[in-house]
C-alpha cells in the first residue's frame, strides 16, 4: 500500500518544468498548491485531487436529491450543494398535470436525478431517461463526494464488488449521496459498512484487495 | 538596547508556549480543527459553501466570508454572560480580515462560508488562536487558498518584547506596563492582521513584527502537519 | 439535509425486528466517553461524547444577593447553547427554542432532586449566597444533546471546587480555589430520554433517528424517585405506552450510571 504525497493550500509541489493542472498555481518556477489534498503528477502535469471540499454540480452527473419545495412548473430539490436544483415538469418522461405536481414526488421525497444544465440561475435536473426518478424505499448515505470515484471504482469495479456480495441495489450519486435497497436489512447494512469502508480508505492503492479481505472476514 | 525583563513562566523572549493542533474534531462541520498555545485553547468549524442567508446579504461575484468569535462562559476566572459582546463582535471582523486575503472566494459566488470559533479556555492570546485554529479548518473544509495564515500575540512588558503572551504579561504594570501586538502573516510572509494596544516607538514595533513573523513561521509548519496526519 | 421520508419506514421496519442502523438493541446507548477539567478557569467542568454526539458543560460560581423567597439558599441557572458550530442546521442569534428546552429540562431535573445543598451555599442570610451557573454547549449533534448535557451537568458540579471567598471584601478570589468541594448529595439525577418511532420505543438516537422521532419523554430521576418529566414533540401516547417509557427510561438510568458512576462518585 503506498500513499501519495498530501499537500496544504500554499505548499510548493513541484519545481521547474512544469505545467499547473488542477487546484494547482505556477508562482514563478514552482507550482503550489491551492488546495488541501493528493498531489499528483503525469507527464509533467502536476495536479492536487482534493480530499474535502463541497461537489460542484457537471452536467451528465447523476446525483440523488431531496424535494424541498414544489412551484407552479416543477420540484425544487436540496442536491447538497448551495445553490438551487429545479426538476421541471418538462423533464418528467410522462404527462404531468400541473395541479398534480405532487402525485408524482412530495416535499421529503428522494429521487435519482440527472443534471442537464448548469448556469448561474441554479441547476436544471431530469428524470426522463430510464433509472432516474423517485426513490421509494431504502436507506440513502452520505460520504464525501470527492471520495465517489473510488467508490466507484474503475469501470465501476470497486462498487460492483459491493453489490455481488451483498445482493443490493446500489446507486451512488455524484453528490455522495448513495441508496442502497436490499432485500434484507442485513444486506443493506453490510452495504453501507463495505462502502464506508472503502470512503475511509479511499486514498490507498490495492483496495479492491483489501475490500475483497473485508468481505471475506465479515462473512460470519 | 531593551533591558531584560525575566518572563513569568521562564520562556526565553521569543520562545511560543506549547501547541497542540487538531484537524477534523467535529465531524458534522465542512471542517474543523483545535488549536492550543499553552492553557489558550480555541476550536473552528467551517460549513461552507452553503446557501446564504439571508439572501439581500449575498455577493454574486463572490461567496462571503462570515466569521463568528465567541468565549464560553467558562474559559475565563470571571464568568462571561453568553451571548455576544462588542469585544467578540470586533474580534469576529479582525478574523475575517486576517483570513480573507488567502481565500479563494470567487470560485463560489452567492454562497457564504461560516467560520465558527469558540474559546474553551483562555490565558490571552484567543484571537491568534482562534485564527490559527480557523485557518486549518478552512483548508480542511476544502475552501480554495492561495496560503494558510498563521497569528501570534507579541507583547512588550516594561522594554521587554516577547512572543506569546500570556494573561499575566497581558496585565503587566511596572515600568512601561504592559503592549499587546497581536500579529496574523499568510504563508508568503505578508501581514494579514496587525492590532496594537499599548505604548511603543516605530523601532520596537517593526522589531516586533518581525519577531511574530518567525513565531508564525514555526506555528505554519505545525499547522501543516496537523492537516497531513489527519488522514489516516 | 434532514432525513427523509423513506427513512422512516426503514427505520421502523428495523425497529420492527429490534435492529437499528447502526446495530444497536432500542435500549442501547453508544459508547459513552467523558472527560473532566476541561477549562481551568471553570469550577468544575466536563466533556461528554456519546457516540459522536459531544458537549463540554462548565459550573461557574458567583456571589450574588438570593432571591426575596429564598433568603437563605443559593441560587441556580442553567443555560444551554446550541452552537452553530455543532451542526450546519443552527444558525447564530439567539438561542432558538431548543437550547431554551435543554437548559429548562437540565435544571429541573438538578433543582427538584436536591441534587445542590442550597443551604450550605448560603453566606448571609437575606444578604449574599453563591449562584451555582451551569452553562452547557454543543460541539457536535448527532442526536440525544439532552442526555449528553444531563450527564456533563451532573459530573461538573461533582467535580466543582468552591472559589476563594474575601469575606472582608466580601469578593470572589478571581482564579483561586479552595479544597472544598461544592456541595451536592447523593441523590444524582440522571436524565433520559425515550423516543417513539412507529410503535417502538428507543433511546439514545442518532440525529437520523432523532429527526423520524414521533415523541418523546425525557425522565429526570434518582434513586427511585422521579424528579421530573418532559414530554416533547407532536403525537400522543397511551397510558400503557406512559408505563413502557418508564420501565425503559428505569432500565436505561441504571444502565447509564453504571457506566458513568467513576465521574460521579
Amino acid at each position: 500500500m503506498t500513499e501519495r504525497k498530501i499537500v496544504v493550500p500554499g505548499e510548493v509541489v513541484a519545481k521547474g518544468d512544469y505545467l499547473p493542472g488542477e487546484w494547482t498555481e505556477k508562482r514563478g518556477d514552482e507550482i503550489v498548491s491551492i488546495r488541501y489534498g493528493l498531489a499528483e503528477e503525469a507527464n509533467r502535469l502536476v495536479k492536487v485531487i482534493p480530499l474535502s471540499g463541497v461537489y460542484i454540480p457537471r452536467r451528465g452527473n447523476v446525483i440523488i436529491g431531496k424535494v424541498e419545495n414544489i412551484t407552479f412548473n416543477g420540484w425544487i430539490l436540496d442536491i447538497g450543494t448551495a445553490g438551487t436544483a429545479f426538476l421541471s415538469l418538462m423533464e418528467v418522461p410522462r404527462y404531468v398535470n400541473k395541479d398534480a405536481l405532487e402525485e408524482v414526488m412530495e416535499i421529503g421525497d428522494v429521487a435519482v436525478v440527472k443534471v442537464v444544465g448548469v448556469n448561474r440561475r441554479g441547476v436544471d435536473l431530469s428524470i426522463k431517461l430510464r433509472g432516474l426518478g423517485k426513490i421509494d424505499e431504502g436507506i440513502i448515505i452520505k460520504v464525501n463526494p470527492n471520495k465517489v470515484p473510488r467508490v466507484i471504482g474503475k469501470e465501476g469495479s470497486m462498487i460492483k464488488i459491493i453489490k455481488d456480495e451483498t445482493g443490493c441495489n446500489i446507486t451512488v450519486g455524484q453528490n455522495g449521496y448513495i441508496w442502497i435497497k436490499g432485500d434484507s436489512i442485513e444486506k443493506e447494512l453490510v452495504a453501507k459498512e463495505a462502502i464506508l469502508f472503502v470512503s475511509d480508505k479511499s486514498f490507498i492503492t490495492g483496495l479492491t484487495e483489501e475490500l475483497k479481505k473485508w468481505f471475506e472476514n465479515n462473512k460470519k | 538596547m531593551a533591558a531584560k525583563t525575566t518572563r513569568p513562566d521562564g520562556r526565553k523572549p521569543n520562545e511560543i508556549r506549547e501547541i497542540k493542533a487538531q484537524v477534523g474534531i467535529i465531524p458534522n462541520a465542512d471542517g474543523s480543527a483545535m488549536f492550543s498555545t499553552g492553557d489558550t485553547i480555541a476550536i473552528a468549524a467551517v460549513y461552507g459553501p452553503r446557501k446564504m442567508h439571508p439572501q439581500h446579504q449575498q455577493n454574486p461575484e463572490k461567496s462571503v466570508l462570515r466569521c463568528n468569535y465567541n468565549m464560553n462562559s467558562f474559559s475565563v476566572s470571571e464568568r462571561i454572560r453568553p451571548g455576544p459582546s462588542r469585544r467578540s463582535t470586533e474580534i469576529s471582523k479582525i478574523t475575517e480580515w486576517a483570513l480573507e486575503p488567502v481565500l479563494m472566494l470567487e470560485k463560489y459566488p452567492s454562497t457564504v462560508i461560516d467560520v465558527f470559533i469558540n474559546i474553551i479556555q483562555a490565558d490571552a492570546g484567543t484571537r491568534c488562536a482562534g485564527i490559527n485554529a480557523a485557518s486549518m479548518a478552512l483548508a480542511h473544509a476544502g475552501i480554495p487558498m492561495k496560503n494558510l495564515v498563521s497569528s501570534i500575540s507579541v507583547g512588550k512588558i516594561d522594554k521587554q518584547l516577547v512572543v506569546d503572551v500570556t494573561k499575566e504579561e497581558e496585565d503587566w504594570e511596572e515600568g512601561e506596563g504592559a503592549t499587546d501586538i497581536p500579529v496574523s502573516i499568510s504563508g508568503d510572509g505578508k501581514i494579514t492582521h496587525l492590532q496594537l494596544d499599548g505604548k511603543i516607538n516605530k523601532e520596537q514595533l517593526i522589531e516586533a513584527v518581525e519577531m511574530a513573523k518567525e513565531a508564525c513561521e514555526k506555528i505554519h509548519e505545525i499547522q501543516k502537519k496537523a492537516l497531513k496526519e489527519s488522514v489516516k | 439535509m434532514e432525513s427523509p421520508r423513506i427513512t422512516r419506514e426503514r427505520v421502523k421496519a428495523y425497529l420492527a425486528e429490534g435492529k437499528r442502523f447502526d446495530g444497536r438493541k432500542p435500549e442501547e446507548f453508544r459508547e459513552i466517553s467523558i472527560e473532566t477539567g476541561i477549562s481551568n478557569k471553570a469550577e468544575g467542568s466536563a466533556r461528554v461524547k456519546i457516540g459522536k454526539t459531544e458537549v463540554i458543560v462548565g459550573v461557574k460560581l458567583e456571589v450574588s444577593a438570593p432571591y426575596p423567597d429564598s433568603p437563605d439558599k443559593g441560587n441556580l441557572m442553567t443555560t444551554a447553547e446550541l452552537l452553530p458550530l455543532s451542526s450546519e442546521r443552527i444558525s447564530s442569534g439567539k438561542p432558538g427554542f431548543d437550547s431554551i428546552e435543554i437548559g429548562r429540562i437540565i435544571d429541573r431535573g438538578i433543582r427538584e432532586s436536591g441534587f445542590i445543598n442550597f443551604e450550605k451555599l448560603c453566606i448571609k442570610k437575606g444578604e449574599k449566597v453563591w449562584s451555582v451557573f451551569i452553562d452547557i454547549y454543543s460541539i457536535n449533534d448527532d442526536g440525544n444533546m439532552l442526555d449528553a448535557a444531563g450527564i456533563g451537568a451532573i459530573v461538573a458540579l461533582t467535580e466543582a471546587k468552591m472559589p476563594k471567598y474575601n469575606e472582608k471584601e466580601g469578593k470572589v478570589v478571581s482564579g483561586e480555589w479552595t479544597e472544598d468541594k461544592l456541595p451536592i448529595e447523593k441523590k444524582v439525577p440522571l436524565s433520559i430520554t425515550v423516543h417513539k418511532i412507529g410503535k417502538k420505543f428507543l433511546v439514545d438516537p442518532t440525529r437520523e433517528e432523532e429527526d423520524v422521532s414521533e415523541t418523546r419523554m425525557t425522565t429526570g430521576s434518582y434513586d427511585g424517585t422521579i424528579a421530573s418529566i418532559q414530554k416533547g414533540e407532536k403525537e400522543s401516547i397511551s397510558i400503557e405506552e406512559l408505563k413502557e417509557i418508564l420501565d425503559l427510561s428505569e432500565k436505561v438510568r441504571n444502565e447509564v450510571f453504571k457506566k458513568i458512576e467513576k465521574y460521579i462518585k
